[in-house]
């Protein structure tokens, strides 16, 4: 199946929810629609499931048009971010239920459930009710109910966000197993960056109902349009600063000035924005290169094997993470380094200028 | 408060014997209200089996709190004469009709309410529960009129049908309860696994909400049963329910005591068995589903 969106916009009592979205999937391919909460990841896909109907705009399928078809006719599967099963049945007939209703015969039925469910693991529960079991195991049921029909279109909606932080690695992991290789068309809708890098694929970077960038993940990741798309695409979000764009440099707006790296020159000089993300802001010099900002230490968050500090700048605020644990007294002022090869520039009105050269080659735990 | 005077009363006592005796002492004290309050409750009704064994001469001729020479007498009597007997079948036809007509209209409508957003559907979802606050008396000259113009008159389908006026409202807000707390994501799960519509409704979603229609199915039961006013207009001899036989009777001979008590006796088993089967899920069924 060959999805296309062609501006698909939806208004709800005069609040445009989703506004002008263009999208082309293409067979077997893995999408992860990425946004904050509230963000329409969910309308978007409900739009593309046909459980709700766009405002305006079209939906093809394999060149079909297929926008005003409800859900019952379309080649659809859904997982939902609540743990979705029917109660009443147990896990094995929950999982046959989609194949039932094809009318296909019994023993085909048994094969493909058992099959399904030993790749999600949980060919050991089929006998149970779904309130029977854990978080992890009935989501487990709900996406094998989603596979085991092998619609056209699979739409995962924030799929591990209700379950806690070791099953969602694990799953995780195991969905990119389970999706590779497949005809069906995939889409995931995710509030983590994390998730997007982990899952590959392409990612589309959805804001306030618009679509502001569509691309293959890393692609997406090093060269986000514009400041909204950057700070979505980082966990904590990216780090901004107001500064000018000189011959040799960019001037801070407290004196700083930071020297051009190589992918920054030849930009026209004027005011701009640039972006760092908070794994290249750092409180530890890291090399020669770098640039020291003073900035006052509001908060350390420590998580183990790395720390958050939450610094002001002058009136801004940025995150800068650091590996290991370190602790710094509220109200300190310290120096934060910026590497300049690591910066992006935006202009004024966000849009984005340059972008440093070469992909994060260690991409885990980086977004 | 009970807590504090226990304190008062065992300072002498070490910690952990003293938390022992209150314990003991707060179980025995809540245990004596509790009898206390479940006899001043069941007296009455104690009272009428007790009369509904006895003969008219002893009822009257004083206080005895046991039968002196028991009697099944009364209850033969109402098992034997058509006139007693045919007032709980007429009671029983209309009240199951009423139960299940209301059961037909309402689910629909409930589902209606939790699912779909149309035209005034807050307005119509509260109007429905006004026609709770009027006295069903005004609805009563209007359905005579109606029901003897269609011939429904004296027959258990016109007291079913005047029951629903108030049923089928409380019916619709109590299933709408029960029906929106099922996530409307295990319909959309079924439509998009290829369920229709009435094959989704009755194989996932009843079975989901089989308390609220067990629920509903009592409060129904509950107030068709106990309703007089219209039950004993609308009905004159065919269909006459046993609330107006016992009321009708009254007068014929003297006061039959013994007879009107063993009829109410009678009366009270059938609601007491229905409670008994939605026990679990009655607070729910009085909150209309939204707990």
């Amino acid at each position: 199946m060959t999805l296309r969106l062609d501006a698909i916009t939806k208004t709800v009592g005069g609040a445009v929810h989703i506004d002008r979205v263009s999208l082309d999937l293409a067979p077997g391919s893995f999408n992860v629609l990425l946004g904050r909460t509230l963000a329409g990841k969910t309308t978007l896909l409900r739009l593309i499931a046909g459980l709700d109907r766009p405002t305006s705009g079209r939906i093809l399928d394999d060149g079909r048009d297929v926008t005003g078809r409800g859900v019952a006719g379309r080649d659809v599967a859904m997982v939902y971010q609540q743990f979705i099963n029917y109660p009443s049945f147990t896990v094995f007939e929950n999982i046959a239920s989609p194949l039932r209703r094809k009318g296909m015969d019994a023993v085909e039925i048994e094969r493909r459930v058992k099959r399904t469910a030993a790749m999600l693991r949980i060919d050991g529960l089929l006998d149970r009710l779904p309130s029977q079991l854990s978080g992890g195991q009935q989501q487990r049921t709900a996406i094998a109910r989603a596979l085991v029909k092998e619609a056209g279109l699979l739409l995962l909606d924030e799929p591990l966000v209700n379950l806690d932080y070791k099953l969602r690695e694990e799953l995780r992991e195991e969905l990119r197993v389970l999706f590779a290789e497949r005809r069906t068309v995939v889409v995931y809708a995710t509030t983590e960056p994390a998730e997007a890098l982990i899952l590959g694929g392409n990612t589309g970077v959805l804001h306030e109902g618009r679509l502001l960038q569509f691309g293959p993940t890393l692609q997406v990741y090093g060269r986000p349009v514009d400041t909204d798309a950057g700070a979505i695409f980082s966990d904590p979000p990216m780090n901004f600063i107001d500064g000018i764009l000189t011959d040799d440099g960019v001037a801070l707006s407290d004196g700083t000035h930071l020297p051009l790296a190589a992918h920054e020159r030849g930009l026209p000089a004027g005011p701009c924005r640039i972006g760092v993300r908070a794994n290249h802001l750092g409180v530890v010099r890291r090399g020669d290169q770098s640039v020291a900002v003073p900035a006052r230490v509001e908060l350390a968050e420590i998580s183990g094997s790395e720390t958050f500090i939450h610094v002001v700048h002058n009136g801004v605020p940025l995150v800068a993470r650091e590996e290991g644990i370190h602790t710094h007294p509220i109200g300190e002022i310290i120096p934060v380094y910026f590497d300049p090869a690591r910066v992006f520039v935006f202009a004024p009105d966000g849009r984005l200028l340059a972008a440093p050269r070469s992909l994060p080659n260690r991409l885990k735990g980086v977004a | 408060m009970t807590l504090r005077s226990h304190a008062d009363d065992a300072v002498a006592l070490p910690p952990r014997a003293r938390a022992r005796a209150a314990s003991r002492l707060r179980v025995s004290r809540r245990t004596v209200v509790l009898v206390l309050y479940i006899l001043f409750l069941l007296l009455p009704i104690y009272w009428m089996v007790n009369m509904s064994l006895k003969t008219n001469v002893e009822i009257l001729s004083g206080l005895t709190l046991f039968p002196r020479d028991p009697t099944l007498q009364n209850y033969i009597t109402i098992f034997t004469d058509p006139s007693w007997y045919s007032g709980y079948i007429n009671s029983i036809k209309y009240v199951v009709l009423n139960t299940v007509i209301s059961l037909t209209v309402a689910l629909p409508a409930a589902y209606a309410f939790s699912r779909y957003r149309f035209l005034g559907d807050k307005h119509m979802f509260f109007w429905l529960l006004t026609n709770k606050m009027a006295p069903p008396a005004v609805f009563l000259l209007p359905f005579f009129q109606l029901y003897s113009t269609f011939g429904l008159f004296d027959t258990p389908l016109a007291v079913a049908l005047a029951h629903c006026l108030f049923n089928v409202p409380l019916a619709v807000w109590i299933l709408e309860g029960f029906m929106s707390g099922v996530p409307r994501e295990i319909d959309e799960t079924a439509y998009m696994d290829g369920y229709s519509f009435p094959r989704f409704f009755a194989t996932i979603f009843v079975p989901l909400i089989r308390a609220g229609i067990g629920v509903t199915a009592f409060f129904c039961f509950m107030f068709s049963w106990v309703e007089l006013l219209l039950a004993r207009t609308l009905t004159a001899v065919e269909a006459k329910p046993i609330a107006a036989t016992m009321t009708r009777t009254v007068s014929a001979a003297g006061m039959d005591w013994g007879l009107l008590a063993a009829a109410g006796v009678l009366t009270i088993i059938p609601g007491a068995l229905v409670i008994w089967f939605v026990r679990n899920y009655i607070a729910k069924g009085f909150a209309l589903g939204r707990v």
